[in-house]
């Protein structure tokens, strides 16, 4: 498995999701900055981590969409590489238009830190078919910008295909829906707000990120 | 040759800033506010010969996102 993780100025939890996919992988990703315009031969998993890249600067995640890296990444997410999204790395994908709708500031205003109950919605995908459709998990958040919206037409083609991977089951951000994490329509590129990378083991006070790792060791193992 | 980008949150979309201002001024006692939206203004400064078509272009590939936003480009000599 040869996996990547991509780092832009301003990432933060780009070493967490290393030592994520190294831990239930078994390898370590190689570290791809964002001015790289290609990815290591054979990648074939790729994370975009969470963090502030380039300041939120104009809206989260848009510079980091037109980084060079991108460019590759949208090329491997098109060959069915699978492609993971966290917190900014789901900003990252809406503004690369990777995934639909934009993700917006919190509609209570704050900055949310803290565990959201989630259910998950399909294990019919490569990342959370560990996980059984309707579970429940608890999974940390911590964002401003997460708010996701689209128009009724996208929500209801997301639903219908299946492809909300996540829901939120209190009202988190005021996402459209309550959706907290979605697929692309081949079903190779998830984004989501919450962090898994921050609950696989019992000191991080909770291990239910772990499966989504397990599931895609599955897949690209 | 300047251009002014404005940048707006299409309507219908909830803008939690423009809520958040709308109060404030309340909390100081405007009453005669019905509603706030918020948005940005870019400018730019522009090399000669740069066209408006050229900054319909900027605004498309990275001003705005039009998924949520609205924008409207001025020229100023």
């Amino acid at each position: 498995m040869k996996s990547a993780v991509i780092v832009f100025p301003g990432s933060n939890c780009d070493r967490d999701l290393a030592v994520g996919f190294e831990t239930v992988l078994g390898s370590k990703p190689a570290m791809v900055w964002h001015a790289e315009s290609e990815l290591p031969a054979g990648t074939d998993l790729i994370g975009i981590p969470g963090g502030f890249s380039y300041g939120d600067y104009l809206r989260s995640g848009a510079m980091a969409a037109r980084s060079p890296i991108m460019r590759a990444v949208a090329e491997a997410a098109g060959r069915g590489v699978p492609v993971i999204g966290i917190c900014n790395g789901f900003q990252v994908l809406t503004e690369t238009g990777l995934l639909p709708g934009a993700l917006m500031r919190n509609a209570h205003l704050h900055f949310t830190c803290r565990n959201a109950r989630l259910r998950v919605e399909t294990s019919q995908s490569l990342f959370t078919q560990a996980y059984s459709t309707g579970e429940e998990i608890s999974i940390p958040v911590a964002h401003h910008d997460g708010n996701y919206q689209a128009d009724g037409e996208t929500l209801d083609r997301l639903e219908g295909e299946g492809r909300v991977a996540f829901r939120y089951l209190d009202d988190v951000n005021g996402s459209a829906r309550s959706i907290a994490g979605i697929l692309n329509g081949q079903g190779n590129v998830l984004g989501m707000m919450p962090h898994p990378e921050r609950a696989l083991e019992p000191a991080h006070g909770g291990t239910d990120g772990r499966r989504l790792f397990e599931g895609l060791l599955e897949t690209v193992a | 040759m300047k251009a002014r980008v404005t940048i707006m949150l299409k309507n219908g979309v909830l803008d939690p800033q423009g809520k958040a201002i709308h109060h404030a001024l309340g909390g100081l006692g405007f009453g005669g506010v019905e509603d706030v939206r918020a948005g940005k203004v870019i400018e730019l400064d522009l090399a000669d010969g740069t066209s408006e078509d050229e900054v319909d272009r900027m605004c498309r590939q990275l001003l705005a996102n039009t998924v949520i936003e609205n924008y409207s480009i001025e020229t100023v000599d």
